[in-house]
C-alpha cells in the first residue's frame, strides 16, 4: 500500500479543489482503498461492473448557506446530478443524509429541505432514501448534506478520458467563476457587492442530455468543474492524457462582474468554483456543431470553444494570451487567497 | 471592463512591442521591476515574451510576503500560541510558513486566526469581542502601512483598548539602496513600484538617479503599462538621461498622498535596523510604533522576543533578489521548493519571482526545451 501522504494534518487547502485536494486523494484515499479492492484511481462516479448503472456521492457544506441564485439545498441536489451527468448517466434516485448541529434552527433546516425537494422534483429525481444525525452545538456547522446519487448510462454516451486525442476540441458551456466569486462576496467579509453576481447552481443533465443524444462518441469526455476551478479540472485531465492542453484566454467566457471582482482580489477565475458549468472534450469534427447546439439551450448561452488537445511529453495546461504570448495555467494551491496589494 | 481591457488592447500591446523591439540598440538592457506586482503581471501575461532578447528582466525585493523573515512569522505564530487572542492577518500572509509551521496549521489546530481584507476589519473584529485581545498582523511596503496608521488613529479616537498592532511594515527606499550598493549591483535601469508610489510619490527615488546615475520609470501594472515604462527606460538608458520618470499618471502624483503619507508620519517611526529575508538586516529600512501610539503596539502588550530564524539552506533568494541569478537558476525550484511548499523567499507568495516564474513559466519551458510546443 503505498500511501505517501506526508502532511502531518488535514487543513482547509485539503478541502479546496487543488493540488493539496489531490495529494490527499492520491496519497491517502485511494491507496488504502484500492488496497482492498477498489479501484485504483476513485472517480467522482463509477459505472457499477457490468452494468449501465453509475453511483456517485457528495458531501455539502457552504457558508452562508443562502446565497444570490442559490441555496445548500440546491447545491447539494444539483452537484450530485451533475457528478453523473458528466459520467453520461440520467440521473435516477437520490439518498439523502443530513447531520444536524444542535441549536440549528428549525425553519433553516426546513428551507433547505424544501429546496432539496424542488430541485429534485424539477430534475425528475426522487429522494428515496436517507439518514439524520445530530450533532452537538460547535461539533458542526448549521446543516452538513450528504447526497449520494444513482443514474444510468445514456445509451449513447461513451464518456472517457482514454478517449481523447490530439486535436480534440475543449469547450466550455458558459462563464466561470459565478459561484465562487457570488459565495465569496455572500460572506460580507468585503465591503463590495454586485447585482450582477449570482451563483450558477443548475442541474446540467438537460444539456448532457442534448448534447449526448445528438453527438453520441463526438463527446469524448466530461467534467463539472467545480472547487479548484477549470484550472484545476484541465490539469487533471492533462495528467490522465499525458498531453498539453492549449486554451485561448479571448476566447474563455467571464462575466465582467467577475472579473471586476477577481481584479480587485487578485484572484483567477480559472481557479474559482463553477456549480452549473460543464466542460467537455469533443471531436474536432463535431465541434462547431456542438457549439452551436449548447448555445441554443438555456444552460449554455455563453459557451465557447476555448482550445484544443495537443501532443506534448509533459502533461501542462498553457493559456495563450490575447496577444499570442503564454502562461502556464496551473492547478490551484491551498484555498485561493486575496493578495495583498 | 472599463479601466482594464483598455490597457490590454492586443494591439497597442504589439504596437508597444514593435516599438520597443525597434528603439533597442546593439547593447544590453538589465531592466529591474522592484515590485512584486510587477513581476506576476509579466509572468501573468506573458511580457517577457514580447521583448527582444536583449532586455532582461530582473525581479527586485518588493514582493511584501517573500521579504518577511521567517522569525517575524515565528513571532507572531509564538504570540498566538501563548495568548489568548484573535490573531488577524491578511489573506496571503495565511500560507507563509514560518521556520516550524504556517499560520494555517497552527489555525488547523484551534488557534482563532482570521483572514481580513483590511486593518479596519481587524479592528471592527475587537469592537464586536470587547472581552478578547485582536491583534492585526501588519505587514507591507508604504503601500499598506497608511490603513494601519489611520486604522492605530480610528482605534484610539474610539477608546478600544482590546486592539492591537504586530507591526513589520517596511520601506521601499533602503532596500533598493542595499541592492545598489552592493558590489555585483549590475542593473542599468527601474520599473518604479506603482502602489507604494502613489503614497510616497518620486521623490524618494531620486537618489537613483543622483547618486546611481540609473533612470526609474514607476509604472502602472497593465501590459501596455509595463511595456510603456520599458520603452521609455530603453530610450532613457540609450540617451544616457538618469531621470525619474512617472508613466502611472492616472494614479501617481509628484508629491505622492499628503494625508496618508501624514497618517504614517503621525503614528510610526523608523526602526534603527530590521531584517529582510533574502537580504540581511537593512538599517532604517521598517517602521515601528511610536510611544504616542504605543499602546496599540502588539510586541509590547504581549512582550514578543525577538526570534531570527537562520534561512533553509540551498536556496538562492538573496541572490536572485539583488539580480544575480534567476529563479530558474536555482537547483531547489519545481523539486523541493514549490508554491504548495515554498523553501525559500520568493516562492512564498505569488508575487514572489519564483512563484510567478513557477506557476506560469517553469512547466512550458521545460516543454520547449524537450522539443514540444
Amino acid at each position: 500500500m503505498d500511501t505517501w501522504f506526508s502532511d502531518k494534518e488535514i487543513l482547509m487547502a485539503h478541502g479546496a479543489g487543488g493540488k493539496a485536494s489531490r495529494k490527499l486523494m492520491d496519497g491517502l484515499i485511494s491507496p488504502i482503498l484500492s488496497s482492498h479492492g477498489s479501484p485504483p484511481t476513485l472517480e467522482d462516479s463509477f459505472n457499477i461492473t457490468n452494468s449501465e448503472i453509475f453511483i456517485t456521492t457528495d458531501s455539502f457544506v457552504v457558508n452562508p448557506s443562502v446565497f444570490p441564485g442559490g441555496t445548500l439545498g440546491e447545491l447539494a441536489v444539483n452537484g450530485t446530478l451533475n457528478d453523473l451527468s458528466v459520467s453520461g448517466a440520467r440521473p435516477e434516485v437520490l439518498t439523502l443524509a443530513l447531520i444536524i448541529e444542535a441549536g440549528t434552527e428549525s425553519k433553516e433546516l426546513q428551507l433547505q429541505l424544501e429546496k432539496i425537494a424542488s430541485a429534485s422534483e424539477s430534475a425528475g429525481v426522487r429522494v428515496v432514501a436517507g439518514d439524520t444525525k445530530v450533532v452537538e452545538h460547535g461539533s458542526g456547522d448549521g446543516v452538513f448534506v450528504t447526497t449520494t446519487g444513482i443514474g444510468t448510462r445514456h445509451p449513447k454516451a461513451l464518456l472517457s478520458s482514454h478517449r481523447v486525442r490530439p486535436g480534440d476540441k475543449v469547450l466550455v458551456s458558459g462563464t466561470l467563476g459565478d459561484h465562487g466569486v457570488t459565495i465569496l462576496m455572500a460572506r460580507g467579509d468585503l465591503d463590495f457587492s454586485s447585482e450582477y453576481l449570482s451563483s450558477d447552481t443548475a442541474n446540467l443533465w438537460p444539456l448532457v442530455d442534448v448534447l449526448v443524444s445528438e453527438f453520441g462518441d463526438g463527446v469524448r469526455w466530461m467534467r463539472d468543474p467545480t472547487r479548484g476551478g477549470l484550472a484545476s479540472t484541465l490539469n487533471e485531465l492533462a495528467f490522465d492524457v499525458k498531453a498539453e492542453i492549449g486554451i485561448d484566454e479571448a476566447a474563455v467566457p467571464v462575466s465582467d462582474a467577475v472579473r471586476g471582482a477577481c481584479e480587485i482580489l487578485g484572484l483567477d477565475p480559472f481557479h474559482i468554483a463553477n456549480e452549473g458549468k460543464l466542460v467537455a472534450v469533443l471531436d474536432p469534427k463535431i465541434a462547431q456543431d456542438a457549439l452551436s447546439l449548447v448555445r441554443e439551450h438555456r444552460l449554455g448561452e455563453r459557451a465557447a470553444l476555448i482550445g484544443e488537445i495537443k501532443e506534448s511529453p509533459l502533461p501542462v495546461v498553457v493559456c495563450r494570451t490575447q496577444f499570442g504570448a503564454h502562461r502556464t495555467l496551473d492547478m490551484l494551491t491551498g484555498d485561493p487567497l486575496p493578495r495583498i496589494c | 471592463m472599463r479601466f482594464v481591457d483598455e490597457y490590454r488592447s492586443p494591439d497597442l500591446i504589439l504596437e508597444l512591442s514593435s516599438q520597443i523591439k525597434r528603439a533597442v540598440k546593439d547593447r544590453s538592457y538589465r531592466l529591474m521591476e522592484i515590485c512584486g506586482g510587477h513581476t506576476h503581471s509579466i509572468y501573468r501575461f506573458g511580457i517577457h515574451e514580447l521583448l527582444p532578447e536583449n532586455i532582461e528582466l530582473i525581479h527586485g525585493p518588493g514582493c511584501p510576503v517573500c521579504v518577511l523573515p521567517l522569525g517575524k512569522v515565528d513571532e507572531a505564530l509564538d504570540l498566538v500560541q501563548t495568548n489568548d487572542v484573535i490573531f488577524t492577518a491578511f489573506g496571503d500572509v495565511m500560507r507563509v510558513p514560518g521556520s516550524k509551521q504556517s499560520p494555517f496549521e497552527v489555525k488547523a489546530r484551534g488557534a482563532d486566526i482570521r483572514m481580513v481584507y483590511s486593518p479596519t476589519d481587524a479592528l471592527k473584529i475587537a469592537i464586536d469581542n470587547p472581552d478578547k485581545e485582536v491583534v492585526f498582523f501588519a505587514i507591507g511596503f508604504e503601500t499598506t502601512a497608511p490603513s494601519t496608521a489611520l486604522t492605530i488613529k480610528h482605534a484610539s479616537a474610539l477608546g478600544v483598548s482590546n486592539f492591537s498592532v504586530f507591526c513589520n511594515h517596511v520601506t521601499v527606499g533602503p532596500p533598493l539602496r542595499s541592492i545598489m550598493e552592493n558590489e555585483c549591483f549590475d542593473i542599468d535601469g527601474f520599473i518604479g513600484p506603482g502602489h507604494v508610489s502613489t503614497v510616497i510619490g518620486l521623490g524618494p527615488y531620486d537618489f537613483v538617479a543622483d547618486e546611481f546615475s540609473r533612470p526609474i520609470v514607476v509604472s502602472g501594472f497593465e501590459p501596455t503599462d509595463i511595456l510603456e515604462s520599458i520603452l521609455w527606460l530603453v530610450r532613457l538608458i540609450d540617451d544616457g538621461k538618469a531621470l525619474v520618470e512617472n508613466q502611472y499618471v492616472r494614479a501617481v502624483r509628484q508629491e505622492g498622498n499628503l494625508a496618508a503619507l501624514a497618517a504614517m508620519e503621525e503614528v510610526f517611526e523608523e526602526r534603527p535596523s530590521f531584517e529582510w529575508r533574502g537580504l540581511g538586516y537593512i538599517d532604517s529600512s521598517a517602521l515601528k510604533i511610536r510611544d504616542a501610539y504605543s499602546s496599540y503596539d502588539a510586541e509590547l502588550r504581549f512582550n514578543v522576543k525577538s526570534i531570527s530564524s537562520p534561512e533553509p539552506e540551498g536556496a538562492i533568494c538573496g541572490e536572485v533578489l539583488i539580480g544575480m541569478k534567476k529563479p530558474e537558476d536555482c537547483p531547489l525550484l519545481g523539486a523541493a521548493c514549490t508554491p504548495e511548499y515554498p523553501v525559500g523567499a520568493l516562492m512564498v507568495s505569488s508575487e514572489g519571482a519564483c512563484s510567478a516564474y513557477y506557476t506560469y513559466v517553469h512547466r512550458l519551458s521545460a516543454n520547449s526545451r524537450t522539443g514540444a510546443n
